[in-house]
C-alpha cells in the first residue's frame, strides 16, 4: 500500500516570516486519488501546498515524496519526482508565446511515459491552438489557466497540484475548467484541488480535506462532507 | 570629410561597437535575468586581454591562446557564481555593489601579482595581418573585419539561443518568474551559474580579440566598464537588443567624435570635447526615455 502514497506529509509546521501558520498538518495522497483541500483564506491551504512542493519548507515536520524525504529538496526535483503545480495567479510567462509557455518545459514522465504531447494537449484545449503564436499576456483568464494547466501536463506527471483552479473565471469558463479536470482524473493522475467552489471539488474528489486555522479539521469523502452542513458552514462559511 | 576616411571610422565605429556590445550584452543579461549588477564585468574583459598576452606567449599561437582562453573564462565563471554571485540574488542592488566592487580590487591585485602593471602588446595572427585595399592609397586591416564578423555572429548565435532554444525560452522564464520555472522541473540555479558562466566568457572573448588591435593594460577593464554602463542604461536594462543598438551608437559617436571637426560660437566643439560625446548621448536618451531605447524585458 505505501509504494501508492506519492506525498506523504507528517506534522508540518509552517512559517510566513513570525507569523505560525501551519500547526502540524499531516496530509497524504495516493496514487490515482483526488484530494478537494478546503478552508477559507488565510487557512493555511497555499502554504500546505508549498511546504509539500519545496517552495517554502516547513520548520518542523517532514514530506515524504514516493517514500523519500523531501523535506528541504529544491523545488525543481519535487517537480522531477513527478509533480506538477499550477499556482494561484497562474504563473504562465507573459514574455514567452503560448507555444513557448507550453515546450519549455514538456519532458517525459517519470518512468518514461510520454502520454501528454503537445498534439494531445492542443486537442483537448483548442482555444490554445488557435493561439499558439501570442504572447503569455495577451491571453484571457481562462485561457490563461487552460495554459497553465496544459503546462503542466506536458511534464507527464503523476499529480497536479492545482490552487484555486478557477478563481476569477467566468461560469461557462470555469465549467469547461472543470470538465478539464474530470478527463484528466480519468487518465489516472491523480490532483490536489483547491476551489471555492464546494459543489464542484465534491463532485471530482475521492476524498477531502478541510483546513481551519492551520489545523486539520476534517477528513473524509464527499458524502461525509456533506452531511455535516452545520460544521461546513462555520469551517467554510458556506 | 573624404569618403575613404569617411568609411575608414564607420568600419572602426561599428567595429568599436561590436566589441563592446560582447561585453555589454553579458551585463545586461545578468542584470536581466538574475538581477545582478556586477561593477565586475570590466575586470573579465581585462582578464581576457592579459589571458590572450599571456597564453599567446606561453602556447605560441594566438589561436590556442583563444580557445585555451574560453575554457579558462568559462571555468572562472562557474566559479565565481558558486563562490560569490549566487548569493546576490535575493539582496538588494548595494550589496551587489559593494561584493562587486571588491572584486575589482581583487582581480586588478591578481592582475598585477601574476602578470605585472607593464602595457603589452598582442601580435595579430599571421593568417589575419593583411590588409584589404579600399582605394590605391588607402587599406583596412583583415584583422578588424574578422573581429567584426565575430561579433555579428556572436550576436546572432545569442539571439537564436534566447529566442529560439528551449534553454533560451528557460532562461527568458526564469527571469521573470523564478518560482514557477523551478516547478516546472528547471534547475535554477544551474541554469543561473551557466548565464553568468556565459557573459563572463562574452566579456573574456571580447578583450582576447581585442588585444591585436588595442594595447593590453591594467586600466582597460574599468575603462570599459563605464563605457559598457552607458551602453546597457541607454540600450534599456536587460535588453539584448538594446544593448546591440546602443553599442552601435556608441562607438560610432566615439569614432566620430574624434576625428569629426565642429566649432560653436568660435569655440571647438569636436574633437576637444570628444571624450564627453558618449555621456551627452547618454544624457540625451535618458531625458527623452528615461527606461532606455528598448524596454527591460528579454524579448
Amino acid at each position: 500500500m505505501s509504494s501508492d502514497i506519492l506525498i506523504e506529509a507528517r506534522g508540518i509546521h509552517a512559517y510566513y516570516g513570525a507569523s505560525h501558520i501551519l500547526h502540524g498538518v499531516d496530509f497524504t495522497i495516493r496514487r490515482g486519488e483526488t484530494i478537494g483541500l478546503m478552508g477559507r483564506n488565510g487557512m493555511g491551504k497555499t502554504t500546505l501546498l508549498k511546504s509539500m512542493l519545496g517552495l517554502l519548507p516547513p520548520r518542523e515536520g517532514n514530506v515524504l515524496v514516493r517514500g523519500s524525504d523531501m523535506t528541504r529538496a529544491a523545488p525543481y526535483r519535487v517537480a522531477r519526482a513527478g509533480i506538477a503545480y499550477v499556482p494561484e495567479g497562474r504563473g504562465i510567462f507573459p514574455n514567452l508565446s503560448v507555444r513557448e509557455n507550453l515546450i519549455m518545459a514538456a519532458r517525459a514522465g517519470r518512468d518514461g511515459r510520454n502520454d501528454w504531447t503537445l498534439d494531445l494537449v492542443l486537442a483537448t484545449f483548442p482555444r490554445l491552438r488557435e493561439r499558439l503564436k501570442h504572447g503569455g499576456q495577451q491571453l484571457s483568464g481562462g485561457e490563461q489557466q487552460m495554459l497553465t494547466i496544459a503546462r503542466a501536463l506536458l511534464t507527464n506527471p503523476d499529480l497536479l497540484i492545482l490552487d484555486e483552479a478557477t478563481e476569477g473565471l467566468a461560469p461557462l469558463v470555469a465549467q469547461e475548467i472543470w470538465r478539464i479536470l474530470h478527463r484528466i482524473r480519468q487518465t489516472g493522475i491523480s490532483s490536489i484541488i483547491v476551489d471555492k467552489n464546494l459543489s464542484a471539488v465534491s463532485a471530482i474528489s475521492d476524498r477531502n480535506v478541510v483546513l481551519v486555522k492551520g489545523q486539520v479539521v476534517f477528513e473524509g469523502d464527499s458524502d461525509s462532507l456533506r452531511a455535516q452542513p452545520d460544521s461546513l458552514r462555520s469551517w467554510l462559511g458556506v | 570629410m573624404d569618403p575613404t576616411i569617411f568609411l575608414i571610422q564607420l568600419l572602426n565605429g561599428v567595429q568599436y561597437g561590436l566589441l563592446l556590445f560582447l561585453v555589454a550584452s553579458g551585463l545586461t543579461l545578468i542584470f536581466g535575468i538574475m538581477g545582478v549588477i556586477n561593477l565586475a564585468h570590466g575586470s573579465f574583459y581585462m582578464v581576457g586581454a592579459y589571458l590572450a598576452w599571456s597564453l599567446t606567449q606561453a602556447l605560441g599561437s594566438f589561436w590556442l591562446a583563444l580557445a585555451a582562453g574560453i575554457v579558462l573564462s568559462v571555468v572562472l565563471g562557474m566559479l565565481l557564481e558558486w563562490l560569490f554571485i549566487r548569493h546576490l540574488y535575493r539582496r538588494d542592488h548595494l550589496q551587489q555593489v559593494l561584493l562587486t566592487y571588491g572584486l575589482i580590487l581583487v582581480f586588478s591585485e591578481l592582475r598585477s601579482i601574476l602578470w605585472g602593471d607593464d602595457v603589452h602588446g598582442v601580435a595579430v595572427p599571421a593568417m589575419l595581418s593583411g590588409s584589404i585595399a579600399l582605394t590605391e592609397t588607402l587599406a583596412y586591416p583583415v584583422y578588424r573585419f574578422w573581429l567584426s564578423a565575430i561579433c555579428v555572429l556572436l550576436a546572432g548565435l545569442m539571439y537564436y539561443l534566447i529566442q529560439h532554444t528551449r534553454l533560451g525560452m528557460m532562461i527568458r522564464a526564469g527571469a521573470t518568474n523564478r518560482e514557477m520555472t523551478q516547478s516546472l522541473g528547471i534547475d535554477i540555479g544551474l541554469l543561473y551559474r551557466f548565464v553568468f558562466a556565459f557573459g563572463v566568457a562574452l566579456a573574456a572573448f571580447a578583450g582576447m580579440i581585442a588585444a591585436p588591435v588595442s594595447s593590453v593594460f591594467p586600466g582597460m577593464g574599468n575603462q570599459v566598464l563605464i563605457l559598457c554602463f552607458v551602453v546597457v542604461v541607454i540600450g534599456g536594462l536587460g535588453s539584448v537588443k538594446g544593448a546591440l543598438a546602443a553599442a552601435l551608437l556608441i562607438g560610432l559617436i566615439d569614432t566620430f567624435g574624434k576625428v569629426v571637426e565642429f566649432e560653436l560660437a568660435g569655440f571647438q566643439v569636436l574633437p576637444e570635447l570628444a571624450g564627453m560625446s558618449v555621456f551627452v548621448m547618454m544624457a540625451i536618451v535618458l531625458l527623452w526615455r528615461p527606461e532606455g531605447l528598448f524596454s527591460r524585458r528579454l524579448r
